[in-house]
């Protein structure tokens, strides 16, 4: 499964983090950073983020 | 009785907690219909860039269109339809068309409206402004594009939100508001003069503990006259004032619907099964806390308690106890005001002390702890989003903890 997130609409609100801490995090500076493709096992996490983002950033192919 | 294909689930409004448990009854192997009663026009979208970025942008539906989830398609999605009225002991919901709709089951997503002052207050004829809706941030854009003179009313989150991006606009901004700092009752007065000195910094002015009387318009411009007997005048008033619950179309069912419909911890509202309450309308009890059913206007809980209404109610009409475990969601917010992010996380309303556990509120960089009897009930990451993800997960080990210690988050 592939991950995109439109950098230039993510706003860094980490609700995606809270949603799927093994996929997505914050790094020091509060930026975004995340896994580019996972596996099946985290689809219903990496979903629940995609959801729970407030701008609509997230892309999930596949 | 009927096959479950002939069986069908209302959900009134079409909002985020419509539209998140319209998807969780979709997945969640629900056979029969599911329509969708929404009283806006537009496909569910995204409220929080509607103080943010979209008014300085003017707001682009598309744009804000939830991307997720529409797939849930299955549903009859009728928008502009409102539902008026509901007898929950025959089982439908009638519109304002006058067409009556019967169900199975019942959810009640709603949401809130904004507050407006009392006709008599506002006697500008409808020429103040709120912000809940597309069209309001529409009008609001266009209305501050001649950079005009801003008057806020209410000093919540919305409140300040709207303050902070008019002023980044170039608007001179005066918010008025009868608490004596802003976001005072969420987040307390040492947090809200903080926020108010960074507003003060962009020239926002403060006219604070102060109700309004009167607004009223002379030309082009309207004058807000305060009880203590001054006044500011404005060419663009907004009302910030909190929100009602849109409750009206559920009364004479014998619920109550004081602040909301009040449901129990799995969401079902009142006596007669097959009825459930999702997101801002939504009055239930949270047991990482207490026992006292509140509301939560607040992002995260549409998704949360749509997934709990989901699965009750089906359980519920399939005669199934599919969810016994307690539903503790935590409660989360952010607010944007200049760059200045403030996250929030559990209930700090609820708190009897208030410790700065890291930083420093007057540099805008500060965790806050809440507390209630010794305990920690809410934490604020204020300017420090990098601290937020720690934040959240060391409050949620604290509330889990059946004997918290947790003088510090670090
Ligand atoms: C300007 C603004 C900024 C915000 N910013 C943030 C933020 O930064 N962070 C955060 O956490 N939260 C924020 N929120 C709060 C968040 O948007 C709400 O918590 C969320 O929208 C609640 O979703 P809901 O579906 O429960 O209710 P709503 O979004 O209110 O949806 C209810 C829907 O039901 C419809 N309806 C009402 N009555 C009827 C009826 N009788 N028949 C049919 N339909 C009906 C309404 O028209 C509406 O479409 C903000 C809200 C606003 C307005
Ligand atoms: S939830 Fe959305 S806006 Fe927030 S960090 Fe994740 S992708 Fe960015």
């Amino acid at each position: 499964m592939k991950i995109s997130v439109d950098m230039n609409v993510c706003q860094n609100y980490g609700q995606c983090v809270f949603a799927a801490p093994e996929v997505f995090d914050l790094d020091d500076a509060g930026g975004l950073v995340y896994q580019p493709t996972v596996g099946d096992t985290a689809r219903g996490e990496v979903e629940a983020a995609a959801m729970a983002c407030p701008v609509q950033a997230i892309t999930i192919e596949g | 009785m009927a096959s479950t294909r002939d069986r069908r689930i209302v959900v009134v409004g079409g909002s985020l907690g419509g539209l998140r448990v319209t998807e969780a009854i979709a997945t969640g192997g629900w056979e029969g219909e599911i329509v969708v009663v929404s009283a806006e026009t537009h496909a569910p979208y995204t409220r929080p860039p509607l103080s943010k970025t979209a008014l300085v942008t003017g707001p682009d539906p598309d744009a804000l269109a939830f991307k997720h989830g529409l797939e849930a398609g299955r549903a009859q999605w009728r928008f502009g339809a409102r539902a008026v009225a509901a007898d929950l002991a025959g089982r439908t919901v009638t519109l304002a068309d006058g067409s009556t709709l019967g169900y199975d089951g019942l959810v009640a997503a709603t949401g809130v409206r904004p507050r407006q002052l009392p006709a008599g207050v506002d006697r500008t004829g409808g020429a103040t402004h709120v912000i809940r809706t597309v069209e309001d941030c529409r009008a609001l854009h266009g209305a501050l594009r001649s950079h005009p003179r801003v008057v806020v009313l209410g000093a919540g989150f919305i409140g300040c939100e709207v303050a902070a991006t008019a002023a980044g606009l170039g608007c001179r901004v005066t918010v008025v508001a009868l608490d004596e700092a802003p976001m005072l009752r969420p987040l307390g007065r040492a947090v809200g003069d903080a926020v108010r000195t960074r507003h003060e910094q962009e020239g926002v002015e403060f006219r604070l503990g102060s109700a309004v009387s009167s607004v009223r318009t002379e030309g082009r411009v309207h004058i807000v006259e305060l009880d203590d007997g001054t006044s500011v005048a404005g060419d663009v008033v907004v009302q910030s004032v909190g929100s009602s619950p849109c409750v009206e179309w559920l009364a004479d069912n014998g619920l109550d619907l004081t602040d909301g419909i009040e449901t129990d911890n799995r969401m079902r509202a009142g006596s007669v099964p097959g009825v459930v309450a999702v997101g801002d309308v939504a009055r239930f009890p949270n047991p990482l806390f207490d026992d006292v059913p509140r509301r939560v206007e607040h992002w995260q809980m549409p998704l949360d308690t749509a997934r709990r209404a989901a699965s009750t109610l089906l359980g519920d009409l399939a005669g199934a106890d599919t969810d016994p475990a307690p539903f503790t969601p935590l409660p989360s917010f952010w607010s944007d005001q200049y760059e200045l992010r403030l996250q929030s996380f559990g209930a700090p309303g609820l708190a009897d002390r208030i410790d700065v556990l890291e930083g420093d509120l007057a540099e805008h960089a500060a965790v806050v702890g809440y507390f209630r009897d010794n305990r920690l009930v809410g934490a604020l990451a204020l300017g420090l989003p990098r601290r937020a993800v720690a934040v959240r997960r060391k409050l949620l080990a604290s509330l889990s903890d059946p004997a918290p210690m947790c003088p510090s988050l670090t």
